[in-house]
């Protein structure tokens, strides 16, 4: 089928909506919080569930609605553009104790008024001991608190805020409105007996569905109301009737189904941002948008109602409005979540649940709404299989090429029998789209709490040189003594050992939280939109849904491959190091000067060791101390011993390389940690499953983690997803994608990221798309799971001309060939800098 | 007939994923030894076929090393997906496959055996009972013609070209496909005349529908200095973005397809 829908133009429109959304610093803005806490000093006794309908229902009827210039699709949780609203049931101190830094720290800064802080710390005193972090944390064992307090693993995400990490039931609610939804939960209240013997719980979730569910259409009329008050004011007459339509629009849905495109994209939009408003769970995923929303433009199209042109102006506004959406996390999160992202997944093509191709058109104009956008809101996926046209392949192979690092591609082959092996339908596993940053599910009947927590492979792997020893305090299990080890395997067990206590602790807290989040958080609104909470009769947090899982995603599997390996090699086989010296030589930060973040840590240690003792030290006292830290100077006898065991290290196989016997290790590795993940079970019913990926944590807690056996420093990242340590993958491309598809990605079916770097010379030409699309193809035949591209810049060019240790797999096009860039001459390196900056590309 | 797999030649590289030497993804062997002594050569270290030493950034490094078809295969074979889905497979280079004709006819032989796609890049230099029985084993042969004049060709290359003009036509009526590629030199080959009359020779060959303009770089500059030799050619610069487009519609009149680079 050939589709004519690839080269829609850009509505001028577009980039002045852009303009304003980006104008300013986003703001933190109070009234959901004073809305929410009202309504709940007003419900108190009364069953959760209702209380928190009540809740939302007061916050939808009284909270500032907004329409922005030129708008098309309204809708917005905050006044300010790119706004955000807070979240006091979730937790509440650690924005208080951040009101002073939170507009000028690093990552992700928000403006917060002198006015709102007031307003806050004043609704704040309600919350004290009543949030669901309160309740979490008393849930859990005093190991898992230690573990946590030594960063061997973070649930940071579901501990502060809500799950989220969802794809509702869009379709259902295009085709029923929430009137159909509210009559479904009607007649379900119906259907119950007063003698049932869950009638009290389910009665009351059925009630509170129904609330929620008018209270978003009431939302929506209250924008009816205000662009029929616009357009009575406006003088310009072409937006005095687009204001009309808007009104009419919003009159209409979400609360009965969309009668058109433009109706069902404003119903998409108002799902999108009030289940936004309900929790701030992020990972809202839009998921198979070009599936549910391809009968409202078929049937337009067919009756002459719309142009291919007015349907991508629509669709580049929402995904414009996508990038309204905003959250302010805690200082820690916002460094591993950096960018504002919202993570809202979007994915387009993959197959049909009867498994035929699902390839549209609107799935082409997805791609082309990321192309006329450049945002990075959605996180654009595409789903490939064997049955992918070629054609749509090349169509966002050039959207790759344009740098925007979208979108990310999926491999249906591999993803579809790791869900079935997870006991979903056959339908439902093809039928699949992706939350978040990797994770797939089939959404609208899947409460997925991906994303459970972060779990640092390399932690355990410090704990084992330890006995299991963090920083004076025995956190893990007692191994054996390295230094008596006369085995590899001995090694290894050691390792497995610290990595499934840890986990048996990663799940304690997840448990906790889960369990938490049910009692407190449950979810009226989301949950008539994720099937089968109206059956079941209870929210998704109480595991309502047909699918529930908990997915807790592992990452530092090169590292600690790398790391197995050296040990192997050169203290076992080789026996050129012994165990002793490994051991002191990653104590000792392999006698290299140890990074500024990790020598503050190492420094508050020792400061507070001090204090202690009841010493008092002066501000020169400490900064003396940081700088000796730091500097870790050594004999030199014992600091060239050192030098020499990092050069063995470095001179090691690694993997990303394609080479068997340190790939084998990799695999194995990944199984310490996928494994026992497996086998433990969530208060929902569901089970748990691994994931292999970072988000952008593999930098921050790679600063809480010591230098590695593979050659890491001390407070340097660890490596990301299953991706090679940066700059140890030297052969090429297909060799890299071999090593990491060697790694079973099966039982990884939380989802695992691959991250490829590429220069834009590499995609130049018909001929470039073609081999790139050709690599995809390869590494997915090989079972891969994911891949996502850099494709560099300029400054990333310089920056790989200045440290070209961690470039050296980048592949640039030199003249009538491509070439590793770190190899070339420097001169040439500098011709093609230049070249870039010419735009000759 | 069986390939044999243990037959040993000399390389000195093997890079993967080469998109610009043949149609899809690639591997390329480099082997070790040519005939000629181009002046330009971008890989002045596959000249001689004796394993060198060259300085590489301040290291030494020993250029050249003795392995078994076998070997070489283990690492093809490693991207074999790549070359299905692009319709990719091996390209030898070098050097010159034909200065090791025993290597890489076992070669060539392996690759057809587990059903690799094959192409050469050749000057077609070698007595033509030498290349003949390869060239049942190949897909696409890139040939390299760099001057119709014999006199000039030996000033640049240290050979004349009468066997490399004399084999072509033959290779051509016995290979599916080949491809003329003509690197542009400066003050060699680069006017519209010189250009003209290797198009209008490729166009007589029978298999050969396109030709290929490759422009000089300066790549590998360097390499001549680690291997302590100097570059005779003046200082000249690569041919400008215009001029080499006037070369290519000069070409496209013999009534080939002509593109500017590999």
């Amino acid at each position: 089928m050939q589709y004519n829908c690839k080269d829609l133009p850009k509505s001028p429109r577009i980039d002045r909506l852009k303009e304003h959304l980006f104008g300013g610093m986003p703001e933190i803005e109070a009234e959901r919080a004073v809305l929410l806490t009202e309504s709940y000093r007003a419900t108190e006794g009364e069953p959760m569930i209702m209380r928190r309908a009540k809740a939302f229902e007061h916050i939808l009827a009284n909270i500032s609605v907004t329409i922005r210039p030129e708008e098309l699709i309204v809708g917005s949780t905050a006044v300010k553009p790119r706004g955000c609203q807070v979240f006091p049931e979730y937790s509440c101190e650690w924005l208080e104790e951040e009101f002073d830094t939170v507009a000028t720290r690093s990552a992700d800064p928000f403006y917060i008024s002198d006015e709102t802080k007031k307003t806050l710390q004043e609704v704040y005193k309600y919350w004290k001991g009543r949030t669901n972090s309160d309740l979490a944390t008393s849930f859990m064992t005093p190991e898992t608190l230690l573990a946590m307090e030594h960063n061997i693993f973070t649930p940071g995400n579901y501990f502060y805020n809500g799950v989220g990490h969802v794809s509702a039931d869009y379709g259902k609610v295009l085709r029923m409105g929430f009137d159909g939804i509210a009559q479904e939960a009607k007649d379900a209240l119906d259907r119950c007996s007063i003698c049932d013997a869950d009638y009290a719980a389910r009665s009351s979730f059925l009630q509170a569905v129904i609330i929620a569910c008018n209270a978003a259409s009431r939302y929506a009329r209250r924008y009816a109301a205000l662009a029929r008050e616009q357009a009575a004011g406006c003088t310009d007459p072409q937006r005095k009737a687009e204001l009309e339509q808007i009104a009419a629009n919003c009159e209409r849905v979400p609360a009965k189904g969309a009668s058109n495109f433009y109706e069902a994209c404003q119903t998409f939009w108002f799902v999108q941002m009030l289940i936004q408003t309900e929790s701030s769970g992020h990972s809202i995923s839009p998921g198979r948008f070009d599936q549910y929303m391809y009968p409202y433009y078929k049937a337009d199209m067919d009756a002459g109602r719309i142009t291919p042109e007015r349907a991508q102006e629509l669709l580049d506004c929402v995904w414009v409005k996508l990038n309204d959406l905003n959250k302010v996390r805690d200082a820690v999160s916002a460094a591993g979540f950096a960018g504002y992202s919202m993570f809202q997944n979007m994915i387009a093509g993959g197959q049909t649940p009867n498994g035929q191709d699902a390839t549209n058109e609107l799935s082409y104009m997805c791609i082309n709404a990321s192309k006329n956008t450049m945002l990075p809101q959605p996180s654009l996926s595409v789903r490939v299989w064997n049955g992918s046209p070629h054609d749509f392949l090349i169509h966002a192979a050039e959207l790759t090429r344009t740098g925007i690092g979208l979108p990310a591609y999926y491999n249906d082959e591999i993803i579809v029998p790791a869900l079935l092996s997870r006991g979903l339908a056959l339908e439902d596993a093809r039928d699949y789209c992706i939350i978040g940053c990797v994770e797939p599910q089939k959404g609208g009947k899947t409460d997925g709490w991906h994303d459970a927590a972060f779990f640092n492979m390399c932690r355990p792997l410090e704990l084992v040189f330890s006995s299991g020893k963090d920083k004076g305090v025995q956190v893990g299990p007692i191994t054996e003594d390295v230094t008596n080890m006369t085995s590899f395997d001995q090694f290894f067990d050691a390792y497995r050992k610290q990595m499934e206590y840890m986990i048996e602790l990663m799940v304690n807290a997840d448990n906790a939280i889960d369990a938490a989040h049910a009692q407190r958080c449950p979810l009226p609104f989301l949950s008539g939109m994720v099937a089968d909470c109206i059956g079941r009769g209870k929210s998704a947090q109480e595991g309502g849904a047909i699918y529930n899982f908990t997915g807790p995603q592992g990452f530092g599997i090169a590292n600690v491959a790398d790391a197995l390996y050296a040990i192997r090699t050169l203290v076992f086989e080789q026996k050129k190091v012994s165990m002793a010296e490994m051991r002191d030589a990653l104590i000792h930060n392999y006698g290299k000067p140890f990074c500024d973040v990790y020598a503050q840590q190492l420094t508050v240690d020792v400061v507070k060791e001090v204090v202690a003792k009841g010493m008092t030290l002066s501000d020169g006292q400490i900064g003396d101390i940081f700088a000796q830290i730091r500097a870790n100077e050594l004999p030199a006898e014992q600091k060239n011993r050192y030098g020499e065991i990092l050069d063995m290290i470095d001179s090691l196989p690694h993997f990303g390389n394609d080479l068997d016997d340190v790939d084998k290790l990799a695999r194995e590795a990944a199984y310490s940690y996928t494994r026992p993940v497996e086998k433990y079970k969530n208060p929902r019913g569901g089970v748990y499953h691994a994931g292999l990926y970072p988000v952008s944590a593999n930098v921050p807690l790679g600063a809480q983690t010591g230098a590695t056996a593979d050659g890491r420093l001390a407070g340097t990242p660890v490596a990301d997803g299953v991706s090679p340590t940066a700059g140890r993958d030297v052969n090429g491309p297909t060799a890299s994608c071999n090593s990491v598809a060697k790694l079973d990605h099966g039982i990884a079916s939380n989802g695992t990221l691959f991250n490829m770097k590429f220069h834009p010379s590499a995609l130049k030409g018909r001929a470039g798309l073609e081999s790139f699309v050709a690599l995809i193809r390869a590494f997915f035949d090989q079972k891969g799971m994911h891949m996502q591209f850099n494709v560099v810049s300029r400054e990333t060019l310089l920056d790989a001309q200045a440290h070209p240790e961690n470039y050296k797999n980048l592949v640039v096009r030199v003249a009538g060939y491509s070439a590793m860039f770190t190899t070339l001459s420097r001169s040439l390196q500098d011709d093609i800098i230049n070249r870039t900056e010419q735009g000759g590309f | 007939m069986e390939a044999d797999w243990n037959v040993k030649g000399r390389i000195f590289d093997i890079q993967k994923f080469s998109v610009h030497d043949g149609p899809g993804i690639r591997t390329i062997v480099f082997l070790k030894g040519c005939f000629l002594r181009c002046r330009w050569c971008c890989n002045p270290e596959s000249q001689e076929h004796a394993i060198q030493t060259m300085t590489v950034g301040g290291k030494t490094k020993t250029i050249g090393r003795d392995v078994t078809v076998a070997e070489v295969m283990e690492t093809v074979l490693k991207d074999l997906p790549y070359y299905r889905r692009s319709g990719g497979g091996v390209t030898l280079s070098g050097g010159e496959f034909l200065f090791q004709p025993e290597f890489s006819h076992a070669l060539l032989a392996a690759c057809r055996e587990v059903g690799l796609n094959t192409a050469v890049e050749s000057t077609g230099g070698a007595p033509f009972e030498v290349i003949e029985p390869m060239l049942p084993l190949i897909d696409h042969y890139l040939m390299d013609i760099k001057h119709i004049n014999s006199e000039k060709h030996r000033a640049f290359t240290g050979r004349p070209n009468d066997l490399i003009l004399e084999n072509a036509p033959k290779i051509a009526q016995r290979v599916p496909h080949m491809v003329v590629r003509v690197p542009v030199i400066p003050t060699f080959n680069d006017t519209e005349e010189e250009i003209a009359d290797i198009a209008r020779f490729a166009a007589t060959l029978r298999t050969v529908h396109e030709i290929h303009l490759l422009p000089y770089h300066r790549l590998g500059l360097d390499k001549y200095e680690g291997l302590g030799r100097t570059y005779t050619l003046p200082d000249i610069v690569p041919p400008t973005e215009e001029h080499m487009e006037r070369l290519r519609q000069v070409a496209e009149r013999s009534g080939l397809m002509c593109q500017i680079g590999g």
